[in-house]
């Protein structure tokens, strides 16, 4: 019998020395309610729910989010959506972390309003000063290869790759680079952003990418919370299958019961 | 320096609009963002024929951009001294209404009730007197905001310089809002008769300032009713294009308030019906994707509440159009803007959203971005 090495217990996601059962995180923008958001978030399964600084009021305590996100329960990974510059996201880490919040933090730097690309430069700089200053960094990048290296090498604990435009749902359009990525990777490849369908997260882990992000995907679906589910499905799929060993594509058609014994 | 939306151009995409058939409304649908050939159709009167598709194209855009989600912000009146003589406005120089300028005191007042309410992300605004709102009181005014709590402040006043503009972004300011309100030069500068905004040209160039200052944010748009609807609809569509084009990091807001009375109920020749402008907000929705659609309080709540979320992703609820509204008594009372339509409460705005399976939202914004990078 072949031993089940997706098994969250014995393959668990480790991001800075913390493990994690679950290889999907989730992100709480976009919503309907809290509600819904938290039905979501509990049917995906996520453990790391990432909340964007801009969003929530940490001076009121009625904010939904830090209302319905319980930091037993979930590792909340702070966002500096919104910041054009690495001084920007600097400025939003640190305030949020002497507010309590965390020291980790998913780095976003966005200078473009309208594709919300990340900006490789302006990152890098945010990176390294984040980094010196003590806290756990989770840069979201193009999906550049040796921009993912040197963020490893000066002590990103992951790298987070964009599949597409954040909020297109085009599923994974980098795939090469992102192959590459992978490939070398020394620190979690996280694919994040563009991802619209359960069939993208699987195809992102099917890879080997180490977990996936979604957000617009679950936030926008009729139902939220089986959209969830259908998500930590895919997400599942999609490793075991990596794990289990894929078979390469090939040009031309392979019996799959070859006839042994012709003599020609 | 101001974008090329007069002349053949323009007649030709009028031409566009006049000449579209139903057969282009649909197939603008089929490729979103729409082209300019696509805006054109989905403003024609051909448009309502398919208005229930279009409605949902413009839902499901905002939706999957912005989440279901509307913003508010409020208006926060600081002034109605006005040297400009604009015949739509109850501010103009000729109008006889009560004229006030709030203290820093009162300021904080008003500013306080708002944030009481729930309100982070504030507009200020004030008619055109250097006598009586100078640069230094309004940049006193931005900082005075961001102390209190507010995230996110956005100023709608006399245009300015690029200096000018940069030291507002460096007192904290986050948006400006400059409303050409006709790109019809002719009616221009017949309903702006006198004072500085008499200065079309200058006018039209403001919204470069304020990008090349470094502001974030910066509002467009129209004042439908005293231009030709489609003229101004496409000469706004172009504007929107040109500062996305020339300035990539600034973020574009568009609104585009209708005319409903004039001071001394004067003659509007070009009233725009309910129809049309929720034909125009779908299609800038479906144009521009990413821009932030702002609705006043200048409509019905009726029309409001079915275009939450349909194109329209930040309002205002709640608002008063003079200085001191939210907190002086009305036997102080000064002269206000204009008359506001939809009367109810933050609360009740709120849960309109609300029933429309939307989230409102009161803080999209942190005072650590800041405005100048």
């Amino acid at each position: 019998m072949v031993p089940n090495n997706s098994d969250p217990v014995t393959d668990p996601l480790i991001i800075a020395g913390r493990s994690f059962r679950s290889r999907l995180l989730a992100g709480t923008g976009k919503f309907r309610s809290g509600l819904e958001m938290t039905q979501s978030l509990e049917s995906s399964g996520a453990q790391i729910v990432t909340v964007s600084l801009r969003r929530v009021d940490l001076d009121n305590p009625e904010d939904h989010i830090l209302k319905f996100v319980d930091p037993d329960k979930y590792l909340i990974l702070p966002n500096t959506s919104g910041a054009r510059n690495a001084g920007e996201a600097v400025n939003l880490a640190t305030l949020a972390r002497e507010s309590g919040v965390s020291d980790w933090v998913k780095l976003e730097v966005t200078p473009d309003p309208r594709y919300l690309l990340p900006d490789p430069v302006e990152t890098f700089k945010a990176a390294e000063i984040l980094v010196k200053d003590g806290f756990k960094v989770l840069p979201y990048i193009p999906a550049d290869p040796v921009l993912a290296r040197r963020l490893a090498d000066i002590g990103s604990v992951t790298v987070m790759p964009l599949g597409s435009p954040i909020g297109s749902n085009r599923g994974i359009k980098t795939r090469d680079s992102i192959a590459i990525i992978i490939e070398q990777a020394t620190v979690p490849v996280i694919v994040d952003a563009g991802l619209g369908a359960p069939s993208h997260a699987a195809e992102a882990m099917e890879m080997g990418a180490d977990a996936v992000l979604v957000n617009t995907a679950l936030a926008v679906a009729d139902d939220t919370a089986a959209m969830g589910a259908a998500f930590r499905k895919g997400v599942e799929a999609g490793r075991e299958a990596y794990l289990a060993g894929l078979g390469k594509p090939l040009a031309t058609a392979q019996a799959s019961s070859p006839v042994a014994g012709l003599p020609w | 320096m101001a974008p090329k939306i007069q002349g053949e151009p323009l007649d030709r995409a009028v031409e566009a609009v006049f000449n579209a058939t139903l057969r282009d409304v649909r197939s603008a649908l089929e490729k979103i963002p729409v082209s300019s050939a696509g805006f054109a159709a989905l403003i024609s009167p051909e448009a309502d024929k398919i208005a229930g598709r279009i409605e949902k194209a413009a839902h499901d855009l905002t939706a999957q951009r912005f989440g279901h989600t509307v913003n508010l912000y409020i208006p926060l009146y600081i002034s109605n001294y006005c040297v400009n003589n604009c015949s739509y406005c109850w501010f103009g120089r000729g109008n006889s209404i009560t004229r006030k300028t709030l203290s820093h005191d009162q300021v904080a007042r008003e500013g306080a009730r708002l944030l009481e309410d729930g309100y982070k992300s504030v507009l200020l605004v004030a008619g055109e007197d250097p006598k009586h709102i100078s640069v230094s009181y309004i940049s006193d005014c931005i900082t005075q905001m961001k102390k209190l709590g507010f995230v996110f402040v956005g100023l709608e006043a006399q245009t300015m310089s690029v200096d000018q503009y940069r030291r507002l972004g460096e007192a904290g300011l986050d948006s400006v809002t400059v409303y050409q309100e006709t790109y019809d030069r002719e009616i221009y500068h017949r309903v702006h008769p006198t004072g500085p905004k008499h200065d079309y040209d200058r006018r039209l160039d403001t919204a470069d300032r304020v990008a090349q200052a470094g502001i974030r944010n910066v509002g467009l748009g129209v004042l439908l009713g005293l231009g030709d609807f489609t003229r101004d609809a496409l000469a706004l569509a172009s504007h929107v294009k040109y500062m996305q084009n020339r300035y990539w990091q600034t973020m574009v807001s568009v609104s585009v308030p209708r005319i409903h009375s004039w001071p001394g109920g004067g003659y509007m020749e070009n009233r725009v019906s309910d129809t049309q402008l929720a034909r125009l907000t779908m299609a800038m929705r479906l144009a521009f994707p990413d821009i932030i659609l702002t609705l006043s309080t200048r409509e019905s709540p009726g029309l409001r509440d079915r275009l939450f979320g349909v194109g329209i992703n930040q309002v205002s609820a709640g608002s008063k159009t003079h200085p001191g509204g939210y907190t002086e008594t009305s036997e102080d009372a000064a002269g206000e803007q204009f008359p506001v339509v939809d009367n109810r409460s933050p609360a009740e705005v709120t849960e309109a959203i609300r029933q429309k399976g939307l989230e409102w939202v009161w803080k999209d914004w942190d005072v650590n971005l800041k405005p100048v990078g």
